[in-house]
C-alpha cells in the first residue's frame, strides 16, 4: 500500500495508533478507570470507590523518609533490595506467618506488590500457559497474566460459598496447559478470606497438578477473623509458591511504591533478571521507610485493623438493614452488597447513584464474572461518611425499590 | 470491650450505644450497661467537645501557670491543689515533676484578668511559693486534635 493510499485511509489522529501492538490495542482499558472520569467530574460525592487505606502514611515512617533523604540516600539498591529490609521482611513472615525465607537469597523488594506478581507470571509462564484466576478479582491479574503471554482462565467463587475458591470449581477447569494458580486471598473485591482448612485442598490440588501458586497476600494484615494463613505455610507448598506482599495496606503506604516478593531461590533470581533489567530496584526512600514501618509499626496497623473492622460491621449492618444482600467479608477493606433485589444491573446501578445521590461505588463488573449485579464498597473511610453515605443509599434504594 | 468502647469514645462521643454495639459485634443492652458503669465509676466523667475557640474570636486568654508549693505534713500537694482547682477560672490543675510543683490553665477575658487571678488569688495562697504565667499565644494541637486546616483527604476518587 502507497502512503497516500493509507493517509486516505486512516484519519490523521488515529495514525499514530499503527504503531500500537495488536495485542495492546485490544487490551480494555480497567473498568475502573472508566468509572473514574465519571466521578471525578462529579463535585461533593462521598466516596466508596477508593482501594486504599484513608490513613496518611503513619508519622514515624515519613519520618524515616526525611531522614534517609538528609543522610543522602538517594542512590540505587542492590537489584534484590536492601539488605537490612530484607533482613526485616525475612523476619516478619516468620514470625507473623510462620514461613522461613533466606533473606538474602530467597526475598527481592520490588517496585510494590503489583511489579512482583508482573515479575513471576513473566518468569514463569510460556506463550498458551493457563493461570487459572479465581473471580470475582483485582483488575491486573487477567491483563498481567494476557501481557506475559499466558491464558487468564477464570475460575468463579460464589457468594453462597462466601467467594471462598471450591476446589471442584478449580479442578473442572485445570487443563494439561495449566501452570499457575494465581490467589488472592483477603481478596479485593469480594473481601473473602480463606482459612487454613479451605487451602489445604486446594493444595493438594496444586501439587497433583503440579501448579505454581503466585499467592498476593497483600490483605494479610487486614483480616478480622483469626489470624491470616499463607499459602506458602502449608505442608510442602512453600517450594510451589511464590508469595507476594507490600507495605500499601497494612501500613497505609499505597504511594511509596514497595513490597517483595519470597519464593525459592530458584525461580527469585529469574524474578531478579527481569526486575534488574527493568526497574533496576525499588526506590531506596521507599525502602527506608518499609524498614522503619517493619521496625516500629505495629502498633499502628493493630490500631487501623480494629477501626477497619468496626467499619465492617457497621457497613455490614447498615447494607443488611437497606435491604441489600451482603455476606459478611472478612477480610481486606471492602463490601461487596449485591443488588439484585432493586433489578438493577452493576453499572446502572453505579452511575445512578453517584448520579442522584453523590456516592461513588465501583460496579463489580469491574472485577469480572460474577460481579454482574454486585458492587464494591470500600470502608476505608471515615464512619460519619460511611454512615451519610449509607443512609444516601438507603435512600436511593428505597426510590428504585421494586 | 471497655478499653475498646473508651477508644471509640474519647474519639467521638456521639457514637450511640447501638452503633458501637455493632461496631464491635456485641450486644447493644450490654454495651449500654458496660457505659453506664464506666460512668458511675466515674472513669468516663464528662463528654464535651473541643473547640477551636481561635476561630470564634471570642476574646479568651489562656495561660498556663508554673506554681511552687511548700509541700504539707500529711497530705503534700493535694490541700494546695484543691484550692487551686476550685477557681472556676481554672480549667487544669497537675502534678508534675520537675522544677515546679503545679501546672495550672487558667482562661479570662483578657490579659488584665488573668494577670489579676494569679497575683491577687493564686499566688496569694498559703503555701505558694511562687508563680511563672505563661500566656499561650497558639494551639496548635489539643487532646489529639491538630487545629490547623489540612490533611483533607487527597487520594483519587476511585482507584483499584
Amino acid at each position: 500500500m502507497s502512503l497516500a493510499t493509507w493517509k486516505k485511509m486512516a484519519p490523521a489522529q488515529a495514525a499514530p495508533e499503527r504503531f500500537v501492538s495488536p495485542l495492546i490495542r485490544e487490551l480494555p482499558p480497567s473498568g475502573i478507570r472508566k468509572f473514574f472520569d465519571l466521578v471525578a467530574n462529579t463535585r461533593g460525592v462521598i466516596s466508596l470507590g477508593v482501594g486504599e487505606p484513608d490513613f496518611v502514611t503513619p508519622w514515624h515512617i515519613r519520618e524515616a523518609c526525611f531522614y534517609s533523604l538528609e543522610q543522602g540516600y538517594t542512590m540505587y539498591t542492590s537489584n534484590f533490595g536492601l539488605p537490612e529490609l530484607r533482613q526485616e521482611v525475612g523476619r516478619y513472615l516468620e514470625a507473623g506467618f510462620g514461613v522461613r525465607y533466606d533473606p538474602l537469597a530467597e526475598i527481592i523488594i520490588t517496585v510494590g506488590a503489583s511489579e512482583a506478581i508482573d515479575l513471576a507470571l513473566r518468569a514463569v509462564l510460556e506463550p498458551g500457559d493457563e493461570v487459572l484466576i479465581p473471580a470475582p478479582c483485582y483488575v491486573s491479574y487477567q491483563p498481567c497474566a494476557l501481557l506475559a503471554g499466558g491464558r487468564p482462565v477464570t475460575v468463579p467463587t460464589r457468594a453462597e460459598n462466601d467467594f471462598k475458591l471450591r476446589p471442584a470449581e478449580l479442578e473442572a477447569r485445570i487443563t494439561p496447559r495449566s501452570k499457575v494458580l494465581l490467589l488472592s486471598y483477603p481478596n479485593n473485591p469480594t473481601g473473602a478470606i480463606m482459612t487454613r482448612e479451605d487451602l489445604l485442598p486446594i493444595a493438594r490440588l496444586a501439587e497433583r497438578y503440579d501448579l505454581l501458586v503466585i499467592s498476593d497476600e497483600i490483605y494479610a494484615e487486614l483480616t478480622y477473623d483469626g489470624r491470616h494463613t499463607s499459602f506458602a505455610s502449608l505442608p510442602g507448598m512453600q517450594e510451589r509458591t511464590v508469595l507476594i506482599n507490600g507495605f500499601s495496606k497494612a501500613f497505609a503506604m499505597t504511594g511509596w511504591r514497595v513490597g517483595y516478593a519470597a519464593a525459592p531461590a530458584p525461580i527469585i533470581n529469574h524474578m531478579l533478571k527481569i526486575h534488574q533489567y527493568t526497574m533496576l530496584c525499588a526506590p531506596i526512600m521507599s525502602q527506608k521507610a518499609a524498614i522503619e514501618a517493619l521496625r516500629h509499626g505495629r502498633e499502628e496497623v493493630a490500631q487501623m485493623v480494629r477501626e477497619y473492622d468496626r467499619r465492617r460491621r457497621f457497613v455490614v449492618q447498615r447494607l443488611r438493614e437497606i435491604g441489600l444482600d451482603c455476606f459478611e467479608p472478612k477480610g481486606a477493606f471492602y463490601v461487596f452488597p449485591s443488588i439484585a433485589a432493586t433489578g438493577m444491573g452493576a453499572e446502572e446501578f453505579s452511575q445512578a447513584l453517584l448520579e442522584e445521590e453523590k456516592v461513588a461505588v465501583v460496579p463489580g463488573t469491574a472485577f469480572g464474572e460474577g460481579g454482574e449485579q454486585r458492587l464494591r464498597c470500600s470502608y476505608a473511610a471515615s464512619i460519619n461518611d460511611l454512615a451519610e453515605a449509607m443512609n444516601r443509599i438507603e435512600r436511593f434504594v428505597k426510590r428504585h425499590g421494586s | 470491650m471497655r478499653q475498646e468502647i473508651l477508644e471509640i469514645l474519647e474519639n467521638d462521643c456521639r457514637v450511640t450505644p447501638e452503633q458501637i454495639a455493632v461496631m464491635l459485634g456485641e450486644d447493644a443492652a450490654v454495651v449500654k450497661e458496660t457505659i453506664g458503669q464506666l460512668e458511675n465509676e466515674k472513669v468516663v466523667l464528662k463528654y464535651q467537645a473541643v473547640i477551636n475557640h481561635e476561630k470564634i474570636d471570642n476574646g479568651l486568654v489562656t495561660a498556663l501557670i508554673d506554681v511552687k508549693v511548700a509541700p504539707q505534713r500529711e497530705v503534700g500537694f493535694d490541700q494546695v491543689a484543691a484550692r487551686i482547682y476550685r477557681y472556676p477560672e481554672v480549667r487544669s490543675v497537675f502534678l508534675v515533676s520537675g522544677a515546679y510543683d503545679l501546672a495550672v490553665m487558667v482562661q479570662g477575658h483578657s490579659l488584665q484578668e488573668v494577670a489579676a487571678f494569679v497575683s491577687e488569688k493564686l499566688a496569694a495562697l498559703e503555701h505558694v511559693q511562687s508563680t511563672m504565667t505563661h500566656f499561650l499565644l497558639k494551639t496548635y494541637k489539643q487532646d489529639g486534635v491538630i487545629f490547623a486546616d489540612q490533611e483533607e483527604d487527597r487520594r483519587q476518587v476511585v482507584t483499584p
